[in-house]
C-alpha cells in the first residue's frame, strides 16, 4: 500500500512539473546551467570509467575465447556489442545515479530543509518547475551524449589495451567493429539513455524534494536516491529489451 | 488587514492547533507569542498555506484565501514577503542576486529599475556594500539582513517574519526589531512576526496574540501583558529575570 502511495505521488510531483510555468527564458538559463554541471562535472568519470571498463572487456573476452578456430576479432565485435547495448547506457547509468542523482537528490533536500523551497513557494513560484524541471531537460539531453562519449572512451580503451598488449592487431580490432554491425543498436543505446537520463533525474528530484528533517535526513535521501534510480534503471533496461530487442 | 477564522492543525494524532481566530491589523507589528513548540510556526505557515490547516479560513483584505482558486492564490502570494528564520537565501546566488530575486520572477521593470531598488533596500537594512558577497560569507544578523531585504523588494502588502530574532545577539536583535517596526509603519504593510523574545515583544508588540499548547489564551498590547491574569502568559513573560526585576520594581519590593 505505501508502495503504491509512493508512485501516486511520484506521478503528481510529475505532473506538477508543468503547472503555473515560468517563462521559457527563465528556463533556458537554468538548464543550460544544469547541462554545464551535469556534462562537465561528468565527462571525466565517464571518460575515465568507460575506457577502463573497454579495456577489461577486451582482456576478459580474449581470456574467455581459446577455442583456435574462433578468429581473433571476435574479440572486438563482442566489446561492441557489450558496450553499446549494456555497458555505455546501463551501467553507466549506475555512475551516472551515484555521481549526477545523488548531487540532486542533496541539492533539493537540503534547499528543502533549509527552507528555501518554502521560499519560492511564498513568492507563488511553483518551485518543481522551477528547480526540478530544467535538471530533468538537462538530464535527458546530457545523457545521451555522456553516454556516445562512454562509448567512444570505452571502444578506444579496448582497442589500445587490444593492440598494446598484442591481444590482437589493429587491423583485426577494427575489422570485429565493424563486422555485422546492426545499427539499431546504437538507436537502442539512445533509447535507453534517454529514458535512462529522465527516470535518474526525476526520481532523485522526487527523493530530494521531499525531504523532511535535517542534515541527516538529506544524507539518508541521496542514498535512497541512488538506489530507487539504480532499480528503475534496471528495471526498465529489461522493458526496453523485452520491447525492441526480443524476436516478434 | 489579515483575518483567520478557526484555523486548526493536526499532525497524525496530534493536535498542533486548536481553532485559532484573530485580526491582525495594517501599518503596526502584530506579534504572535508562546514558549516552543506551542504551534506558532505551524500557524504562520497556515496563514501563508506553506502547511494546508486541517479547518478554518484566512482572508487577506477580505479575500478568501483558504476557498480561493489557483489564480487568487498566486495573486495574494505575490504580495507576501517573507523573512524566514534561518534566512533561507539561496546559496548559489550572492546578496545581489536574492534580493533581485523577486523582481526578476514576479515584477515587469528595466534591469536598471531593478539595480536601484535592490541597491535602495539594502541601503534600507544597512547593507551597503555587501552586494557581491555569497550567503556563506554573511554572520547571523546579515543573513536576517537580506532576508528582509528580499522580503520588502517587491513592496510586499504582507509581511511575515518567523522568528527573526533566533540566534541574534540583544544589540542585532533591536536592530532587526526597529527595522521591522519602520518598515511596517513605512509601507503600511500588515505585518505578523512569530517570536519568544520577551525584548522584541517589549519593544514592537503592538498587538499580541498569546498561544498556549495549540491555543489562543491572550490577545492584547505590550502595556497590558504585565497584567493580563492569564497564569500561562505570566509564566512564559516572567520566565525572565530581567522582567521579574521589572515587575518586582513596579510593586516597590
Amino acid at each position: 500500500m505505501g508502495f503504491l502511495k509512493e508512485i501516486g505521488k511520484y506521478f503528481i510531483f510529475l505532473g506538477n512539473l508543468f503547472v503555473n510555468r515560468e517563462s521559457f527564458k527563465t528556463h533556458y538559463k537554468l538548464v543550460v546551467d544544469e547541462c554545464l554541471l551535469i556534462g562537465i562535472d561528468s565527462i571525466l568519470l565517464f571518460v575515465l570509467v568507460s575506457t577502463f571498463i573497454g579495456a577489461v572487456s577486451t582482456v576478459q573476452t580474449a581470456f574467455n575465447l581459446v577455442a583456435p578456430y574462433i578468429p581473433k576479432y571476435v574479440i572486438s565485435q563482442v566489446v561492441r556489442e557489450m558496450t553499446v547495448l549494456e555497458l555505455a547506457p546501463t551501467v553507466m547509468a549506475i555512475v551516472y545515479a551515484g555521481k549526477v542523482g545523488s548531487s540532486m537528490s542533496g541539492n533539493l533536500g537540503t534547499m528543502r530543509i533549509t527552507e528555501q523551497i518554502d521560499a519560492l513557494e511564498v513568492m507563488g513560484i511553483n518551485s518543481i518547475n522551477y528547480l526540478v524541471l530544467p535538471k530533468i531537460v538537462a538530464s535527458i539531453m546530457m545523457y545521451p551524449l555522456l553516454v556516445i562519449v562512454s562509448g567512444v572512451c570505452a571502444l578506444t580503451g579496448g582497442y589500445l589495451v587490444g593492440v598494446i598488449t598484442g591481444i590482437l592487431a589493429p587491423t583485426e580490432y577494427i575489422y570485429g567493429i565493424r563486422y555485422l554491425f546492426n545499427d539499431f543498436t546504437i538507436t537502442f543505446a539512445l533509447i535507453k539513455a534517454l529514458t535512462f537520463g529522465f527516470l535518474v533525474a526525476s526520481i532523485s528530484s522526487y527523493k530530494g524534494y521531499y525531504t523532511t528533517g535535517g542534515a541527516l535526513e538529506v544524507g539518508i535521501s541521496s542514498t535512497k536516491a541512488v538506489t530507487t534510480s539504480v532499480i528503475a534503471v534496471l528495471l526498465a533496461d529489461y522493458v526496453l529489451a523485452q520491447l525492441l530487442l526480443s524476436p516478434a | 488587514m489579515i483575518e483567520i477564522k478557526d484555523i486548526s492543525k493536526s499532525f497524525a494524532d496530534k493536535q498542533i492547533l486548536k481553532g485559532i481566530s484573530g485580526v491582525f491589523e495594517k501599518g503596526k507589528p502584530n506579534l504572535i507569542i508562546g514558549a516552543s513548540g506551542t504551534g506558532k510556526s505551524v500557524l504562520l505557515k497556515c496563514i501563508v498555506e506553506l502547511i494546508k490547516p486541517d479547518a478554518g479560513f484566512v482572508f487577506f483584505d477580505n479575500r478568501n484565501f483558504t476557498e480561493g482558486n489557483k489564480s487568487l492564490k498566486i495573486e495574494v502570494r505575490r504580495e507576501i514577503g517573507m523573512l524566514f528564520q534561518g534566512g533561507a537565501l539561496f546559496d548559489s546566488k550572492n546578496v545581489e542576486e536574492n534580493v533581485r530575486f523577486p523582481l526578476d520572477m514576479l515584477a515587469v521593470m528595466p534591469r536598471d529599475e531593478k539595480q536601484d531598488r535592490v541597491n535602495l533596500v539594502l541601503n534600507r537594512v544597512g547593507l551597503q556594500n555587501a552586494n557581491k558577497k555569497m550567503p556563506s560569507e554573511l554572520s547571523g544578523g546579515m543573513r536576517k539582513r537580506v532576508g528582509i531585504a528580499r522580503a520588502i523588494v517587491n513592496n510586499p502588502k504582507y509581511l511575515f517574519c518567523d522568528e527573526p530574532n533566533s540566534g541574534l545577539d540583544p544589540q542585532t536583535s533591536i536592530l532587526i526589531d526597529e527595522l521591522i517596526q519602520s518598515i511596517t509603519s513605512d509601507y503600511d504593510t500588515t505585518t505578523i512576526v512569530v517570536t519568544h523574545d520577551m525584548n522584541s515583544v517589549m519593544g514592537i508588540g503592538d498587538n499580541i496574540m498569546f498561544i498556549y499548547q495549540g491555543e489562543k489564551l491572550w490577545e492584547g498590547g505590550k502595556s497590558d501583558i504585565t497584567h493580563s491574569g492569564v497564569k500561562e502568559l505570566d509564566d512564559f513573560v516572567f520566565a525572565n529575570k530581567v522582567m521579574i526585576a521589572m515587575r518586582d520594581k513596579n510593586a516597590g519590593h
